[in-house]
């Protein structure tokens, strides 16, 4: 009994926090579905109009896909390019290891607005990029060639999640047991075999988990594409800003987040089949 | 043993690429010294009148104060709750623990743009004024699964019989706690801390919902985006904060290592 009052006085505040701030949001988001509008009388009326025009409309279900789509690249490209970065500092570095993994986290830690703004800085029209082609005669006029499309944002996200990825990965790569990689060439694997069926199986974990650290906020993304997307560059998180603050649409804009959070929970689900949390917790 | 090219081509991707990452960081920093408002090649020579500039533009000067202000307050919270729900998680069985770590932790799976317009129909639900205070409730909430992970992984790591032995000895719980448990943990709170301030200082994705008439600095630094003249200052502050946010790393990696070191035999030779 002394044990429940400790658990009490423990868990009670943060519990009671993120229930109230936290699981209580969402539920009035849930109830926002239902209203027939933002504001006055209509917000009192209950209606399944809002699911209709949401579910209706193809461009809105299209934007959603469209962001999941660009979500995996982003986290496929990341992760890949990742990669070899995590091996080497974990197989190939002895001696300063810590000191290279945080040179190569610092970029992470810089304002992520500001990173974009680099980008916008090197792709723009009167950027980097064209300033060298104009010296270099490869162009007779400056002109956006990257800026304002889908490969600008993803260019740009999977430049600022990289140093992300490369931890868990690094973490998972450390944890392998180095016998296990002796074993495999004593036993005559080839170093590529033992890579493919020994280090990269074992360093899964951390390749799933960087893979989900960055599909989940790049499905939210709505900051990076009004900044480099420009019209072609739009993506779901732009919808959902829109509702809220210019349309103030409340009740589709709920919808719209609530269908964000399902794919978002969809993917976690498929996610924590494969990995145990445990894994996470240690990366 | 393997190839020694294989070894090599790992050494250069991970030059090359190290490099590419700074240099668009470096570029800001470039055009930081460039005595020109247009931020375009060639540069037009060497100046500091940003710096000066900047110092004298009092919004930026007031948003960096609000930033500075909101990390440190929300933080501590964050901190403070985490802590506690590490403590009661790690070292308790309850019914509902596995909810709670459930719900804890969800604020990492979902986008922040949900979890922002959630909070915004709350406080207008109750008629709660947009302001940095609630910017920095979604704060706390970002960063109290972060603060669990921390402070959670330093006490499962630590000797459990410390606190049986102070209790043996005569201690209460709960001075136990403050005496043995907490100085153990410290280390990991400190950085935990830390981790949550950098998150909370270059937060948007919530600020940009949750703000009110007073800016952070992000929020401001968007504001001020579309203005192509503000862009010189703009940059300068980047170059400012990328060498605080490097000295902060450092320093929050000393710390880490340092909290690292008692708690048992580290597997640095050791495999």
């Amino acid at each position: 009994m002394e044990n429940r009052k400790r658990i009490a006085i423990l868990m009670g505040p943060p519990a009671l926090f993120l229930g109230f701030l936290f699981v209580l949001p969402l539920a009035i988001m849930a109830v926002y579905t239902f209203r027939a509008g933002t504001f006055g009388a209509e917000r009192e009326v209950f209606t399944l109009a809002n699911y209709r025009e949401f579910l209706s409309s193809p461009s809105y279900i299209r934007l959603l896909w469209r962001s999941t789509g660009v979500a995996f690249v982003v986290s496929l490209l990341s992760v890949a390019l990742a990669y070899p970065l995590a091996y080497f500092l974990a197989f190939r570095v002895r001696t300063r290891k810590v000191i290279l993994l945080t040179i190569l986290i610092v970029p992470a830690w810089t304002s992520y607005l500001l990173r974009i703004l680099a980008w916008r800085l090197i792709l723009g029209s009167n950027g980097v990029l064209n300033s060298i082609l104009l010296s270099l005669g490869l162009i007779d006029e400056a002109s956006p060639i990257l800026l304002y499309s889908m490969t600008a944002v993803t260019i740009t996200l999977t430049y600022v999640w990289i140093p992300f990825v490369a931890l868990p990965i690094f973490a998972s790569l450390e944890r392998i047991n180095r016998s296990v990689l002796e074993a495999a060439a004593d036993l005559g694997c080839a170093p590529w075999q033992a890579f493919l069926r020994v280090t990269l199986p074992l360093s899964m974990p951390g390749v799933l988990a960087g893979f989900f650290f960055v599909f989940i906020p790049t499905l939210g993304e709505y900051v990076t594409p009004l900044l480099v997307g420009g019209a072609r560059g739009i993506m779901y998180g732009n919808l959902i800003q829109d509702q809220f603050v210019r349309a103030l649409n409340w009740p589709l804009g709920s919808i719209m987040s609530l269908a964000m959070l399902l794919v978002a929970l969809l993917m976690m689900a498929l996610f924590l089949r494969v990995v145990r949390v445990s894994d996470l917790v240690e990366a | 043993m393997q190839p020694r090219r294989l070894t090599s081509f790992n050494f250069w991707y991970f030059v090359i690429f190290t490099v590419a990452l700074y240099l668009p960081l470096l570029l800001l920093i470039i055009f930081s010294f460039n005595d020109a408002k247009a931020l375009v090649f060639p540069l037009q020579g060497f100046t500091t009148r940003w710096y000066g500039e900047m110092l004298r533009t009092t919004e930026l000067v007031g948003s960096l104060w609000n930033s500075v202000l909101l990390g440190v307050a929300s933080s501590l919270a964050a901190t403070i709750l985490g802590t506690m729900a590490a403590i009661g998680v790690v070292r308790y069985k309850f019914p509902g623990r596995g909810l709670f770590v459930a719900v804890a932790a969800m604020p990492l799976v979902i986008p922040y743009v949900v979890l922002a317009v959630a909070m915004l129909l709350l406080f207008s639900q109750l008629n709660i004024p947009l302001s940095l205070w609630t910017v920095g409730l979604g704060h706390v909430i970002i960063n109290i699964p972060l603060v669990m992970l921390i402070v959670a992984a330093r006490l499962i790591g630590m000797d459990k019989n410390l606190e049986e032995a102070a209790m043996d000895l005569g201690a209460t719980y709960w001075s136990t706690l403050a005496r043995v448990t907490l100085p153990i943990a410290f280390p990991a709170m400190v950085a935990a801390f830390l981790v949550s301030f950098t998150s909370s200082f270059d937060e948007f994705a919530l600020a940009f919902f949750l703000i009110g008439p007073d800016p952070t600095l992000p929020v401001y630094i968007y504001s001020q985006l579309r203005f192509p003249s503000r862009l010189p200052i703009i940059v300068t502050m980047a170059s400012v904060i990328m060498v605080v946010s490097v000295l902060m790393i450092v320093f929050s990696e000393y710390v880490r290592r340092w909290g690292n070191t008692p708690a048992g035999p580290r597997s640095e030779g050791a495999q």
